[in-house]
């Protein structure tokens, strides 16, 4: 392990994020709360601690894999403790853990929360929430790619790995600092054109600031105790919900478009699949809340914005969905494992790694019909790799084992089984709100502290897609030979 | 006419065979002194040792009075790195032999500025044949045109035919629009028919149709064979591209070969076919693959031993298929008249027929613009395809209003990719593709069309 490296980037997370929080600072001031000066102070600590680290820069800039994934891993748990201090210091939340949680899951965009009344908080602390799923959506470590020159030297594309979604991780440009850039500036972009949108419907500037920022990152924390319910508005819900949709595309597809590079777009089967997945279980839980709604009109309305607030793993609510029927209630939790396209800033198991999954099966079935076939996998007509394709598979069982063992560790607070299994659906999918107790109207404040710790290992995994975390337990990762 | 091959390979050495059987004086130059005594000692012809590809050799072999240059040497690029010198040394025309898919597929966007007359692919070549043999088996031949956006099709009017009685101007109801007659062979005549011309019972006649209209076109004609399912043993590129056109015609393929590597290659590059790594040798695998239940197998492995062999017993399992066999190198073909197999091809003869083709046509139409050319009717008339580059006497001028000599026709005009087949009102603009049909001969220019 380069440790002076890792070092060296943790640095570099310290901070951003100290610089983060003078926004938080800014809005305090503006609404002049004085809980401003926890933003102002804790960062200015930050700041200066980062800065002592980064001024001298490492002399080995080698950045090998398994360095990527400990550093990926270090800087998103930092960035969670340090990122908890303004929370717990200023007592809006008293625990630690408490916030700790609240924290990671505003960086890892899951949404999930322990507050119970979101209103009474102070504007920069809600601020600081949305802000959390802003910086967590697209990566902090893809952020310090574009703004620091030979981050990672020559194996730069090793950070890219650890911390971009999906089963392959390539770049379309042969700089990655350009590539990371252009990544962000589409991000800020879409993000700048959804709070416009908003403002347009009529909602104030920190609400829709704020509501942007959560959507961008597909997290999910709203300013409001009932979440995008509270605008009773069908412009706002459906830009909202559309918004949702577009962070959950990959967004390659997005550089394609720029480079006006249409004819692609249509080629790519991990879209299509997206879009019909969208498509289809937005009609089928439609005519199932049929006799819950008055017009089919209101059904389809309330089934698009739960499909995409739960596909691209946002988690905002405009109504309680506990009431809903089975049928529903079982399609949604498919959606929720599913999540949305690799290269977003979805979370889940990713659309992607289903469409490779499938193609496996389909040769091993191929296989024992016509024993010696020779069949490639490929998406998008191009070959998917023997290497990709079984970190696929592994990666769908070291899911499914997570899930298991958490729900078992979920189940000690003798709370329902639909409670335990779906918190750990909707954490490790980095979704937000599951059913029963932490369905879309509650939140996740009775559960144990070891349960909430649990949950945020499964937050911080889902994020980083399992294996940068899981590697830091691996012991050979930590030896020099 | 002066003719150089370069590369005295299969290729080379077959069309040197072929073209010394009639008048053209050829020099061929190649870089094995071994191979060149072989060829010297049996034909009469002059060879060079030395790379084609250099301006001393290429002068050595007289390049700038030469009508004709065939570059079929082992490599691609090679093969179009010589016609781009021999081209700038002065000689008329090129031939190149490409044979990578990839090359191939990108050609039509280089041709022009590699001033290259003709590339010919054998496998391709092969592959489009054995297509025609599956999908038409009743179309007597079949060329593209216009960067294959327009077929040239051949076929026999049977005894039941909807064609047989019928007026020319009137058989358009019966095919689709932009189909046009170009030629009607009747015994040893060739007419070029104009709209009164009645079509009989055994005529041949000719027509272009646009690629994608030409297979719904004699679908309608009840000229089209229905299999479904064809099996190739061995995966050699004939196979490959054979197995792409079959594939995108929605007929299902199966390919066996026992390179493994080869079968990964294929797996990759072929979307819908499923391959098998196997010996197609073998007859339980070939029975577990249904050899007995598909529509068509097609032999196309390394030797013709293997071919013949496991030609003979699909036809033993499976009487009804259509057995294909590929024939490259055995001499001794009087056995195999005997031999109860359907259908055999020789590679080479393909290619080297396409050549042959090309160079008597060529013979014809020295001095001419013309961009590609074929042969109607053994050669009774010819279809010459010319690009209008400039304005002349035949441009923006209404078809009807041009005097147009007899025998002639205009048979196809594509323009941007389109095919427009031509009517009395329409005219000719620069950037057109025009598609002569003509029994004349001398045609140098497409002004020459007028009288």
């Amino acid at each position: 392990m380069n440790k002076r490296l890792i070092f060296y980037i943790l640095g570099w997370v310290l901070l951003i994020e100290g610089l983060s929080m003078q926004l938080s600072t800014i809005i305090g001031l503006i609404y002049r709360e004085s809980s401003y000066k926890f933003f102002l102070f804790i960062g200015l600590a930050l700041i200066a601690v980062g800065g002592l680290i980064v001024i001298k820069k490492p002399k080995d800039p080698t950045m090998l894999l398994k360095d990527s994934f400990a550093a990926t891993t270090l800087s998103w748990i930092v960035l969670s403790l340090a990122g908890a201090l303004p929370l717990f210091f200023s007592k809006t939340i008293p625990s630690f853990v408490d916030a700790f949680f609240e924290t990671v899951s505003g960086f890892t965009t899951t949404g999930a929360t322990i507050l119970t009344d979101i209103e009474s908080l102070d504007k920069c602390m809600l601020f600081w929430r949305s802000f959390s799923h802003f910086l967590g959506g697209m990566g902090v470590v893809v952020f310090l790619l574009a703004i620091i020159p030979k981050l990672g030297g020559n194996n730069s594309i090793n950070l890219m790995k650890a911390e971009s979604t999906g089963p392959s991780v390539g770049k379309s440009m042969p700089k990655l600092r350009t590539y990371a850039a252009l990544l962000y500036a589409i991000y800020i972009g879409l993000t700048a054109i959804e709070f416009v949108l908003l403002l347009l419907g009529g909602m104030n500037v920190f609400d829709a600031l704020n509501t942007a920022f959560a959507t961008a990152g597909t997290g999910g924390f709203s300013t409001y105790n009932s979440s995008i319910g509270h605008f009773d508005s069908y412009y706002l819900q459906t830009v909202v919900a559309v918004f949702m949709m577009l962070f959950g595309v990959n967004f390659y597809i997005y550089i394609l478009i720029l480079t006006k590079k249409i004819k692609q777009i249509f080629k790519s089967e991990e879209l299509w699949l997206y879009l019909i997945i969208v498509a289809g279980s937005t009609i089928a839980i439609a005519v199932n809340l049929l006799s819950y709604y008055d017009t089919f009109k209101e059904a389809l309305h309330q089934s698009f914005f739960y499909v995409t607030s739960i596909l691209s793993s946002t988690g905002f609510a405009i109504t309680d969905t506990n009431p809903w029927p089975a049928f529903s209630v079982a399609l949604i939790l498919i959606l929720t494992c599913i999540g949305a396209c690799a290269g977003s800033t979805g979370g889940g198991f990713k659309v992607s790694r289903i469409i490779i999954l499938f193609k496996e099966i389909k040769k091993e079935f191929l296989l024992i019909v016509h024993p010696r076939n020779v069949y490639t996998v490929k998406v998008d007509k191009k070959k998917v790799s023997h290497e990709t394709a079984r970190s696929v598979s592994v990666y769908l069982t070291i899911y499914v084992f997570l899930v298991v063992i958490t729900t078992v560790l979920i189940s000690f607070n003798g709370f329902d089984f639909t409670t335990n299994f779906t918190s750990v659906l909707a954490t490790i999918n980095n979704t937000g709100p599951g059913f029963s107790m932490v369905g879309s109207a509650g939140n996740y404040s009775q559960f144990s502290v070891f349960s909430k710790l649990v949950f945020c290992f499964n937050m911080l995994a889902g994020r980083l897609e399992l294996y940068p975390l899981l590697l830091i337990f691996i012991p050979q990762a930590w030896k020099k030979n | 006419m002066d003719i150089i091959i370069v590369g005295s390979g299969r290729v080379g050495r077959t069309i040197a065979e072929h073209l010394n059987t009639e008048a053209h004086s050829i020099t061929v130059i190649d870089e094995d002194v071994r191979a060149l005594e072989k060829l010297s000692d049996t034909q009469n012809i002059m060879t060079i040792e030395g790379n084609g590809a250099t301006l001393s050799v290429l002068t050595e072999a007289n390049v700038s009075t030469c009508d004709l240059l065939i570059a079929v040497t082992p490599t691609d690029e090679l093969n179009l790195y010589t016609c781009l010198i021999a081209k700038s040394a002065g000689v008329k025309r090129t031939i190149a032999r490409v044979r990578n898919p990839l090359y191939t597929k990108d050609l039509p966007f280089v041709k022009d500025d590699l001033k290259l007359s003709l590339a010919i692919n054998p496998e391709l070549l092969c592959a489009k044949e054995l297509t025609r043999m599956l999908k038409f088996p009743d179309v007597e031949s079949m060329t593209s045109f216009a960067r294959g956006h327009i077929d040239l099709i051949k076929i026999k009017v049977e005894k039941n035919s909807l064609l047989a009685g019928k007026k020319v101007a009137k058989s358009s109801n019966i095919l689709k629009d932009g189909i046009h007659i170009c030629t009607v062979e009747r015994g040893d005549e060739c007419y070029i028919p104009n709209g009164e011309f009645v079509i009989e019972e055994g005529d041949f006649i000719s027509f272009t149709a646009p690629s994608k209209a030409a297979a719904k076109m004699l679908k309608s004609l009840g000229i089209i064979s229905r299999r479904r399912s064809v099996l190739l043993l061995g995966g050699s590129r004939t196979a490959f591209y054979l197995a792409q056109d079959l594939l995108e015609a929605g007929i299902d393929v199966k390919i066996i070969d026992n390179d493994k590597e080869r079968c990964f290659e294929l797996s990759e590059t072929l979307d819908d076919a499923l391959i098998i790594y196997g010996d197609a040798m073998d007859q339980d695998l070939l029975l577990s693959e249904g050899i007995e239940h598909v529509d068509a197998i097609i032999t196309l492995m390394n030797t013709d031993e293997e071919n013949l062999v496991s030609s003979l017993y699909a036809k033993k399992v499976n009487p009804k298929a259509k057995v294909i066999t590929e024939i490259g190198n055995l001499k001794i073909s009087s056995i195999f008249e005997n031999l109860p197999l359907d259908t055999m091809f020789n590679p080479k003869h393909i290619a080297g027929k396409y050549i042959m083709r090309y160079i008597k046509a060529m013979h014809n139409s020295l001095n001419s613009e013309f961009e590609t050319v074929h042969f109607i009717a053994d050669g009774k008339a010819v279809a010459l395809e010319f690009r209008v580059r400039e304005s002349s006497r035949v441009t923006g001028t209404p078809l009807s209003n041009l005097d147009i000599k007899d025998d002639l026709q205009i048979a196809c005009i594509t323009r941007q990719g389109r095919m427009i087949a031509p009517k009395g009102s329409d005219s000719i603009e620069i950037g057109d593709n025009v598609i002569v049909v003509t029994k004349l001969q001398g045609l140098s220019s497409l002004d020459d069309i007028l009288r």
